[in-house]
C-alpha cells in the first residue's frame, strides 16, 4: 500500500505530461485543420518514405559505427584498474556536460570549407575536402554526440562479468578469440541492445545535427515535423502523422532488439 | 572416441582395477619444483616442492592464505610463480597457457556460464575443441547421468541450487577428459548434509574415473575421509605430506598436532629412545632417533587418554568443564595449570578429581619447531568457544 500511495504523484505526472501528449498526437494525426476526421495526413507521410529510409539509414549507420568504436573502449576501460576507470569514465562524459548545441556548432567550424581542418590541410599543401553538408558529416555529428550512450550500458555489463567465468572458459580450452566470442560477446548482450537504443532512437529523429551539419540536402525525419510545426510549411496534423508513424517504426525496431536479448538470457528459462 | 572409451572402462570393473594398477606405476604426472611466489611483495609460497602422481587424490590442506589456492592456481596456469618450474607428465609446462594445459578447475564459486543452460555449460569445453554435436550429445547426457542431473539439460543454470550448480560445474570439468582435475573448495558453499554426500560423491567419481584428484580445502575431516595423500600447508610452506594416517597418528609438528583433530601438547625431554619426560614425570614412549636430552613436543590425541582415581596415577587434576558432543563428552582436566582436553564416553563431574592414564603408543614425540608454544593447552577452552584457543584452524572454518 505504502509503495502505492508513494507512486502517486508519479503517475499522474505521466498521465499529464506523457499520455496525455500521447493522445494528443494520435488525435491529431487523425484529424484535419477542421478537427473532422481524416486518414489524409496517414496517408501523405508516404510522400517522405525517402526521407524516412534517409533516417533510419544514417541512424542505422551511426549505431553501428558507434558500437564498432564503442566497444572495444568499454572493454578497455573495464579492464583497467578501478582508479583509472572512474577517470576514463568521466571523460567519456566530459563532452556532455557542454550544450548539446555548442558542441554541434564546434563541429560546423572544424568542417567547413574554410573551417579549420581544411586550413591545416591547406597549410601542409594537401587538397581542401568538402565535408561539410554531407551524409558523412550528419553521421559523424550522430556518433560524436551519441556515443557516450553507447559506452556506459556496455562499461556496466562488462565491469559485471565475473572474472572466474572469464577463468573458467579458458580451463575449458577456450583461447582469447574464443574467450571473447563464446563468453564475453554473448554476456555483454544486454549492454549492447540498451546502447544499440540509445543511440538508434535519438539518432533517428534528430534534425538539429542534420540541419547543422547536414544542410539542406540532407533533411531527415527530425527536419521534417520540425518544419511542420515551427517551420514555413506550417502543418500541425501532418507533423503529427509523421510522429506517429516514427513512433511505431521505433517501436518495432525496439520489439525486434528485445526479442533479440530475451533469447540470449533465458533461453534454458522458457523450457521449464 | 577416447571418452567413449573411458567411460566403458569406468563401468566396467575388472577393467578399472587393470588400469589402475597401471597408473600406480606411473611416476608424477605434476610435480612443483622450488616455487615462490609473491604478490604485491607478500611471500605467497615458498621454496615449494610437491609431487602428484597420476591417478592420486591429493588434499592440499591448511588454513586461510596458506597458499594452498595459489598452488591449484599455478598448476591450472593461472598463476605464473616468480621463480621455479612445474612439469606435467615430465614436461616443463611454465609458459602454456590455461587453454593449453590438460587439467581443469572446479572453481569455488562454480564460474557457471550465466548465459547457457546446463547442456551448453557442459558442452561448452568440447564445442571448443570442435567435436561433432552427436558426439558432444552422447557425452553430455553420460556426464549428466555421472552426477545425478538426468534431465536437467535444458534448465537456466541461474535457477538450479547450490548444489545442483555444483554437480554442472563437475560434469562440465569432467566433459572435457581431463588428466588432472583441480578442485578449489568446491563443497565450501554447501550446507554439512549436502557436504557430506559430496564428498563421497566426489570419492566415488575420481574412483571412476581414475583421474587424478588435486583438491583444495580448509576443512580437515574432508581432507581425512576423502583423499590417498594429504599435503598441509601454512605460511606458504609444506608442513607435511603423507597419508591420512600418518598426518593424523604422526604429526610432524605442533602446527600439524593441532590442525588435525584435537591434540594436547606438552613440553617434553626425550632423554634416551623410548623415555621422554613431561609434566614432571618420565614415560615410556614408541619414539625414538631424538638427541639426547632433546627438548621436544610431545602431542597427546584426546581421546587416548583413560581416566582413574586420582591416586593410581601420575598425573592428577581437577575437572574444569565438560561438553557434550553426541558421541562422547569433552572433558577438560586442570593438571597443575596445564589444561588437558579428553574425549570419553564416561560423563565426569565438574571440580571432581581424577588420574590420568597414558599407554606408551598414545604419546607422540614431535621436534620443536617454529610453532612450538603457539597452540598450548585448552586453558581459553573452558570458559569460551574453542575458537579461541585455536585461531589457525577455527580462522578457515569461518569461511563456511
Amino acid at each position: 500500500m505504502k509503495a502505492k500511495s508513494a507512486a502517486a504523484p508519479y503517475a499522474v505526472w505521466m498521465s499529464i505530461f506523457i499520455i496525455v501528449p500521447m493522445i494528443l498526437v494520435v488525435i491529431f494525426a487523425f484529424t484535419d485543420k477542421s478537427g473532422a476526421f481524416t486518414l489524409k495526413n496517414i496517408a501523405g507521410v508516404g510522400q517522405y518514405s525517402n526521407v524516412f529510409l534517409r533516417s533510419i539509414w544514417l541512424g542505422a549507420l551511426a549505431t553501428v559505427i558507434s558500437l564498432i568504436l564503442g566497444y572495444p573502449l568499454a572493454y578497455i576501460i573495464s579492464h583497467i584498474n578501478v582508479r583509472r576507470q572512474s577517470i576514463m569514465v568521466m571523460l567519456v562524459m566530459l563532452p556532455m556536460w557542454m550544450n548539446f548545441l555548442l558542441r554541434t556548432y564546434a563541429w560546423m567550424t572544424l568542417l567547413e570549407d574554410n573551417g579549420i581542418i581544411n586550413n591545416v590541410l591547406a597549410s601542409f599543401g594537401l587538397e581542401r575536402l568538402h565535408m561539410i553538408n554531407t551524409q558523412g558529416a550528419v553521421v559523424l555529428g550522430m556518433v560524436y554526440n551519441y556515443i557516450p550512450y553507447m559506452i556506459l550500458p556496455l562499461y556496466s555489463v562488462l565491469t559485471k562479468i565475473d572474472g572466474n567465468v572469464i577463468e573458467a572458459a579458458q580451463d575449458l580450452g577456450a583461447n582469447q578469440r574464443k574467450v571473447f566470442m563464446k563468453v564475453i560477446l554473448p554476456m555483454s548482450t544486454p549492454g549492447m541492445i540498451s546502447g544499440i537504443t540509445m543511440v538508434f532512437v535519438p539518432a533517428v529523429s534528430t534534425f538539429i545535427i542534420s540541419k547543422m551539419l547536414g544542410g539542406g540536402a540532407n533533411l531527415l525525419i527530425g527536419d521534417l515535423i520540425d518544419m511542420q510545426f515551427l517551420g514555413s510549411a506550417y502543418n500541425p496534423n501532418l507533423g503529427s502523422a509523421i510522429s506517429l508513424v516514427l513512433m511505431v517504426l521505433i517501436l518495432i525496431c525496439m520489439g525486434i532488439m528485445n526479442q533479440f536479448d530475451d533469447g540470449e538470457n533465458s533461453g534454458g528459462g522458457i523450457m521449464i | 572416441m577416447r571418452l567413449g572409451l573411458r567411460l566403458t572402462v569406468w563401468l566396467n570393473v575388472t577393467n578399472f582395477t587393470a588400469k589402475g594398477m597401471h597408473r600406480l606405476e606411473n611416476t608424477s604426472i605434476i610435480s612443483l619444483q622450488n616455487i615462490a611466489v609473491s604478490f604485491d611483495g607478500e611471500v605467497v609460497l615458498k621454496d615449494f616442492n610437491l609431487s602428484i602422481r597420476d591417478g592420486e587424490f591429493v588434499t592440499l590442506l591448511g588454513p586461510s592464505g596458506c597458499g594452498k589456492t595459489t598452488t591449484l592456481r599455478i598448476i591450472g596456469g593461472f598463476v605464473k610463480p616468480d621463480t621455479g618450474d612445474v612439469f606435467f607428465n615430465g614436461k616443463k609446462i611454465n609458459d602454456l597457457p590455461p587453454h593449453k594445459r590438460e587439467v581443469n578447475t572446479i572453481f569455488q564459486k562454480y564460474a557457471l556460464f550465466p548465459h547457457l543452460n546446463v547442456y551448453d555449460n557442459v558442452a561448452f569445453g568440447m564445442r571448443v575443441h570442435g567435436k561433432s554435436e552427436s558426439k558432444i550429445k552422447t557425452a553430455v547426457n553420460e556426464m549428466l547421468n555421472l552426477v545425478n542431473l538426468k534431465g536437467f539439460a535444458h534448465r537456466n543454470v541461474n535457477i538450479l541450487s547450490g548444489g545442483q550448480q555444483q554437480r554442472v560445474a563437475i560434469a562440465r570439468a569432467l566433459a572435457n577428459e581431463p588428466k588432472v582435475l583441480l578442485l578449489d573448495e568446491p563443497l565450501g558453499a554447501l550446507d554439512l548434509k549436502l557436504r557430506k554426500d559430496m564428498q563421497v560423491e566426489l570419492k566415488k567419481i575420481q574412483q571412476q574415473t581414475g583421474i587424478t584428484f588435486v583438491f583444495v580445502t580448509h576443512d580437515q575431516e574432508e581432507a581425512l575421509s576423502m583423499s590417498d595423500t594429504v599435503v598441509v600447508l601454512d605460511k606458504g610452506a609444506i608442513q607435511q605430506i603423507g597419508t591420512p594416517q600418518d598426518i593424523y597418528n604422526e604429526p610432524k609438528n605442533a602446527f600439524v598436532a593441532d590442525f588435525i583433530g584435537e591434540s594436547n601438547i606438552l613440553d617434553g625431554i626425550m632423554h634416551e629412545d623410548y623415555m621422554v619426560e613431561f609434566a614432571g614425570h618420565h614415560f615410556k614412549c614408541v619414539d625414538k632417533g631424538f638427541r639426547p636430552d632433546e627438548p621436544v613436543d610431545v602431542v597427546i590425541r584426546p581421546e587416548d587418554i583413560d581416566f582413574v582415581e586420582p591416586d593410581a596415577s601420575h598425573i592428577s587434576g581437577t575437572v574444569t568443564s565438560v561438553n557434550f558432543k553426541g558421541v562422547h563428552y569433552e572433558i577438560i582436566v586442570d593438571v597443575r595449570d596445564f589444561k588437558w582436553m579428553i574425549q570419553s564416553t564416561d560423563f565426569q563431574e565438574v571440580g571432581k578429581k581424577i588420574g590420568l592414564v597414558l599407554q606408551p603408543d598414545d604419546i607422540h614425540i614431535m621436534h620443536k619447531s617454529e610453532y612450538s608454544g603457539m597452540f598450548g593447552d585448552y586453558s581459553t577452552f573452558s570458559d569460551e568457544m574453542d575458537e579461541d584457543s585455536q585461531p589457525q584452524s577455527e580462522e578457515g572454518e569461518v569461511e563456511n
